[in-house]
């Protein structure tokens, strides 16, 4: 199999000499290698920044070669800048909701394409549709339903956000992978006297896995880098997610740029690890997104 | 979009039972209030409030179209508007390109591919506020870029890219696109997945150079991806606001706001809700038609 590459054309399928080919590896590597570092530059800058003492970023520049090794911009984001108490805040935002948008939009996906509701084709693309919209057309309007259900500028209003927010596309997603599984097996299980709630719980929700862990690794990510809905519906400063606590420490330490690094990686480091646990996931996450 | 090419013509018809169980309606109503609660109620709101002048005490006070005439003249808005229309070309234009030139040189499984893909990839995973303060840290006056320009002999282009109104927007361009492109990569990499290599193979033994092959086997085969990458792409920098409010908070001089951010900063600093919801409603007609473009393909997608 040979798709379009940026190589040099037409030669590789009519018998290529070995030794041809080796060069134009080496090309592709030498294009590629440092395309790739240049990529994860920024990244690696930002981490040795963060183990850099304040003094020697002070003297020498943020640029500049490292010539300290030092933990203290760790220990203050860690320890004035509370990095530690937001990263749990996002943590216990980020693991309800993504449980519960599975949960809510797996029921939705489950009764819009097992059963015969009138409709469902257009209550599915409105689902959808909810999710397509600015969230600027939102916010203000919901902080004022946050207000009146008393839940304002709690974690509870950042979760129920993020779930209403996301559902709409979860099912879609979900539905179409529920539409693929053959109608044989939940019908054996039907004449078997088994209830729609057993046939839910178990043969659709133990064959949705996959797609559950897809969609799963895709929405914590989601809604663990979330910025706006944070600051939308909460005001207590020591309530915000590590996103939100993270810009707000930076006008704090504005100078400080090992704080400031130290605090970038520590909030992204949650994201890296889900990244690198689930990449196969991830990716297949992405690419539902793509066919939706 | 690999799903449309792999998916067998016509799948089983799904038989469903005609009387449905009460219990499945409420598996179906739940969420759906959810949502009602959550995105169309809150959304119908905006379009009530935009008519309204209200500092989110007592009552919304009816002004018509009061709100959107002021839009009209109120020169930040106009200038907000004006940049998002250079980030959406900017935006849209560089991690398309990018995306789709990697997608193509990294297609071919071969040693290291994967290890590059993880790489463009990698920026992805952390969040936009995140990226906007790794950015920060390379824009410094004392920061890599400049250093690295006194170091090749460019003195004289080193600037304080982020405090130039002329830069700044710019400036936040690079870094949301930096993030961006890993994900146009993906997309497109599924869409090279499901074109016909077979096709390319023919057209090679046919003499065709590379450019050929793309232009006129690679590139038609797209179209699918096309529309979706298109769509995501504008409604993506329609709801920008989480880097340049990290990175700039839309200033110098309002010279990188855009929409989202004055939306949010009228709304949410000043207290001018209805005014804030009126720039809202242009975010959302601006929106629109990429939104429907988006729910054709998906319901194309539904039918198959």
């Amino acid at each position: 199999m040979s798709t379009a590459t940026l190589a040099p054309p037409a030669v590789e399928n009519v018998s290529p000499p070995p030794a041809k080919r080796r060069k134009k590896g080496w090309g592709y590597h030498a294009v590629m290698a440092p395309l790739a570092l240049l990529w994860i530059a920024p990244m690696v800058f930002v981490l040795v920044l963060a183990f850099r003492s304040f003094d020697d970023i002070a003297a020498r520049g943020t640029a500049a070669w490292p010539a300290s090794f030092s933990l203290d911009g760790f220990s203050e984001a860690f320890g004035r800048g509370a990095m530690g108490r937001s990263l749990w805040t996002s943590i216990q935002v980020t693991v309800p909701a993504v449980l519960f948008s599975l949960l809510l939009a797996s029921w939705a996906a489950y009764a819009l394409s097992r059963f015969d509701i009138p409709g469902r084709r257009a209550i599915l693309l409105t689902m959808l549709a909810g999710n397509l919209l600015p969230p600027q057309i939102l916010l203000i309007p919901v902080s004022r339903v946050m207000e009146s259900l008393g839940i304002y500028d709690t974690l509870v209003a950042l979760v129920t956000i993020h779930v209403g927010f996301g559902l709409g596309f979860y099912t879609f997603v979900l539905h179409g992978f529920m539409r693929s599984i053959p109608s044989e097996l939940t019908e054996a299980a039907r004449i078997d006297g088994a209830g729609p709630v057993q046939i839910y719980a178990r043969i659709i929700m133990p064959l949705c896995r996959p797609s559950l862990a897809a969609l799963g690794a895709l929405a914590t990510t989601w809604i663990f880098n979330d910025l706006i809905w944070a600051i939308t519906v909460l005001r207590t400063e020591a309530k915000l997610p590590v996103t939100a606590a993270l810009l707000n420490l930076q006008g704090g330490y504005v100078s400080n740029w090992n704080v400031v690094a130290a605090a970038s990686v520590i909030a992204a480091i949650p994201t890296a690890i889900v990244f690198f646990a689930f990449q196969r996931h991830f990716v297949s996450g992405l690419l539902m997104g793509s066919s939706k | 979009m690999t799903a449309v090419a792999t998916r067998p013509a016509s799948p089983g018809r799904v038989r469903r039972r005609r009387n449905i169980p009460k219990v499945v309606w409420v598996f179906l109503a739940v969420p759906a209030v959810v949502e009602l609660a959550m995105v169309f109620w809150p959304a119908l709101n905006s379009f009530y409030l935009s008519f309204t002048e209200w500092n989110g005490l007592g009552a919304a006070k009816p002004v018509g179209l009061d709100n959107f005439k002021e839009l009209a003249s109120d020169e930040v808005f106009r200038g907000a508007l004006q940049n998002n229309v250079i980030w959406a070309i900017g935006f849209g234009g560089l991690s398309v390109l990018g995306g789709l030139a990697l997608a193509l040189a990294l297609n071919r499984p071969r040693r290291g591919v994967g290890l590059y893909r993880s790489a463009i990839y990698l920026p992805m995973v952390f969040s936009l506020a995140v990226t906007g303060l790794f950015w920060r840290v390379q824009y410094q006056p004392d920061g890599t870029i400049n250093t690295l320009l006194g170091a090749v002999g460019l003195e004289s282009l080193e600037k304080q890219w982020l405090a130039d109104p002329d830069t700044a927007l710019y400036a936040v361009l690079v870094a949301a696109v930096w993030r961006q492109v890993g994900y146009v990569m993906v997309l497109y990499l599924a869409g090279l997945k499901g074109t016909d290599p077979l096709l390319d193979d023919a057209s090679a033994v046919d003499g065709a150079t590379a450019w050929q092959r793309f232009r006129f086997v690679t590139w038609p085969q797209l179209r699918g991806v096309n529309t979706v990458v298109f769509a995501v792409t504008v409604i993506d920098s329609l709801r920008t606001f989480d880097i340049v409010w990290a990175m700039t908070h839309g200033g110098p001089y309002h010279s990188s706001e855009l929409l989202s951010t004055y939306m949010f900063q009228q709304g949410f600093t000043f207290l001018n809700l209805g005014y804030a919801s009126a720039i809202a409603v242009v975010i959302f007609a601006l929106a629109l038609i990429f939104i429907i473009t988006y729910l054709v393909r998906a319901t194309k997608e539904e039918a198959v």
